[in-house]
């Protein structure tokens, strides 16, 4: 069975995005970029699954620019086995993302897709369901967990006030919740073999798939700040605060 | 221009998102249309004819659309979109599983999880966990949007008189089955509905004692619980009390933060909070810079302490 992570290069999940002062976007100048987490856990899965025989094969895809090779390094160094970037240095939305990866699954034909529910920066949770839409496959969300069971997917689904469990007919897609599993730290040795492991890259165009914008963003700006308020003695003074000043018991 | 709210309910109950997410749909339009799609779902659909500024309710039913099935959505919402010039959801996880569908089906971007309507195409939305807020317009013909309802009063929940039309389902999926569905019940009211919501944090230590101190003082104030996501990753609360970019986005009247120290992806979570109140003993804690009233101690002497004082105040 041959398993097709797509993974994005995004800021750093600890570092503090900032504006621009000219309200063009977020500074990622000199910010340390990493693979999103959440693209990072659907990693971590697809290589179990390879550890425990089910997988075959498991191919790191990335939509960005050249330095996205980095984010498919990181994904090559947890056991992916190869990689395609497709390059471009427009920052595609969703729509474009999901027609994109659609692309390269008609040329690779993967049984099962496993990606982030979603990016840390755009925080569109969208990419996932769309491609399911566009590819016609079954799709299971913010998965918990998954067992693979021959032709079948059986997936345990983060849902309002529970857990929802599911079973797709493969190929389908299938985006990762926060304790799908805890991502392993890839070791030197395997940081180093990930060094001599395929990246295919080609150009967005290539694929005369239409990725023009459709969201035009007129703004970025800080959102307005809180200020602290004040430090209470005890747990009475608090309660008097909060029942005769803020009226809100 | 008519616009379709896809109403979030549980057959019986139409919930508050759905009432904040009209609110939203009233700002690009006075035709608005209530989807309620579920199984024995009369109650809602009567509930949801009554909210104030509604049009018209379109009432589905089938299995697979009761089991929020995203593939029965789309083949319900698509073609109904003849009719419309926008759709949106509540940005629940129910909602956010069917809006991207729905979205690529049109061939449109999906606008996610909006704050704040500008004008018919134009809305501002959070990004980078509310680090930033991005005001995009749309040149697609026709909008799918996800609505953060945390930021919406709700629209009245009486006061309306639409009339109720029935639908057909559509064919459910063939490659997908439900298995089953596991859902807390819970007499305390619903994080994204409290009014007030009292959140433990990892300094609880285990989830022993995240219930003997959390529990109680919500009881005593009717909240709702909340955790962070670290107090949720030690296994300390279940994952549906996270609040966070990752988990719940809430803002309810009152906000309590029992040793939470206020990492970012938390504050992005419950910074709309009216009220903030911290308690936490390191007092360089960045939940204090966010805080209306910081108390700084040990949880443990001053839960107590609280407790006592709540019922001297006739709590």
């Amino acid at each position: 069975m041959k398993v097709l992570v797509p993974v994005k290069r995004v800021i750093d999940s600890n570092i503090k995005a900032r504006v621009k002062s000219d309200q063009t976007g977020v500074d990622l100048a000199n910010v340390k970029m990493s693979i999103n987490p959440f693209c990072e856990i659907a990693v971590e899965e697809a290589v179990r699954e390879k550890e425990k025989g089910v997988a075959s094969e498991v191919v790191a895809v990335s939509v960005g620019p050249a330095q996205a090779q980095e984010t498919i390094r990181n994904a090559l160094a947890m056991g992916a086995d190869r990689g395609v970037l497709v390059q471009t240095d427009a920052d595609p939305e969703p729509l474009a993302v999901a027609k994109l990866l659609k692309a390269v699954i008609d040329e690779e034909k993967p049984d099962l897709v496993l990606m982030g529910k979603q990016a840390i920066d755009g925080d569109n949770n969208a990419t996932g369901q769309m491609l399911a839409t566009l590819l016609g496959w079954p799709q299971a969300t913010f998965a918990s967990k998954v067992e693979i069971e021959g032709s079948k997917a059986k997936v345990t689904r983060e849902i309002d006030g529970g857990l929802q469990t599911l079973e797709v007919d493969l190929p389908a897609v299938v985006t990762a919740d926060l304790r799908l599993n805890e991502p392993r730290y890839a070791s030197l040795p395997n940081i180093m073999k990930a060094k001599k492991k395929p990246i295919d890259v080609k150009e967005a165009a290539s694929y005369g798939v239409d990725i023009a914008p459709r969201l035009t963003v007129l703004k970025v700006t800080e959102p307005p700040k809180r200020v602290a308020g004040v430090k209470v003695e005890s747990a009475a003074e608090l309660v008097n605060k909060l029942k005769n000043e803020a009226g809100v018991i | 221009m008519a616009v379709l709210v896809i109403a979030d309910h549980d057959n019986a109950h139409v919930r508050d998102t759905t009432n904040k997410t009209i609110t939203a749909a009233l700002k690009l339009s006075g035709d608005v249309d209530v989807l309620v799609a579920g199984k024995g779902c009369d109650t809602a659909a009567a509930a949801a004819a009554k909210i104030a500024g509604v049009r018209k309710v379109l009432q589905a039913e089938s299995d697979t659309l009761d089991e929020g099935m995203a593939e029965a959505y789309q083949a319900l919402v698509v073609p109904l979109m003849a009719n419309y010039d926008a759709v949106l959801t509540p940005a629940t996880s129910a909602g956010k599983n069917i809006a991207p569908r729905i979205a690529a089906a049109l061939d449109v971007s999906q606008i996610s999880e909006i704050i704040e309507v500008v004008d018919a195409s134009t809305f501002v939305r959070p990004i980078y966990a509310g680090n930033a807020l991005e005001t995009v317009k749309t040149s697609d013909a026709k909008k799918v949007i996800t609505v953060r309802t945390s930021l919406f009063a709700a629209a009245a929940s009486e006061g309306g008189s639409a009339s109720i039309e029935k639908i057909d389902a559509p064919t459910p999926p063939t490659h997908t089955h439900f298995l089953g569905q596991e859902v807390v019940k819970s007499d305390r009211p619903e994080l994204a509905a409290a009014k007030i919501i009292v959140s433990g944090g990892r300094a609880m230590g285990s989830a022993e004692e995240f219930q003997r101190v959390i529990d109680p003082l919500a009881d005593k104030l009717g909240a709702a619980v909340g955790a962070s996501r670290a107090a949720v990753d030690a296994g300390y609360a279940p994952n549906d009390y996270q609040v966070g970019q990752t988990g719940k986005i809430v803002a309810p009247e009152l906000y309590v933060a029992i040793g939470i120290s206020g990492a970012i992806q938390h504050l992005a979570g419950m910074k709309d909070s009216k009220v903030i109140v911290a308690i936490n003993k390191d007092a360089d804690a960045p939940i204090f810079q966010v805080a209306d009233y910081g108390l700084v101690a040990d949880y443990k002497t001053a839960i107590p302490e609280l407790m006592d004082a709540l019922t001297a105040a006739g709590k």
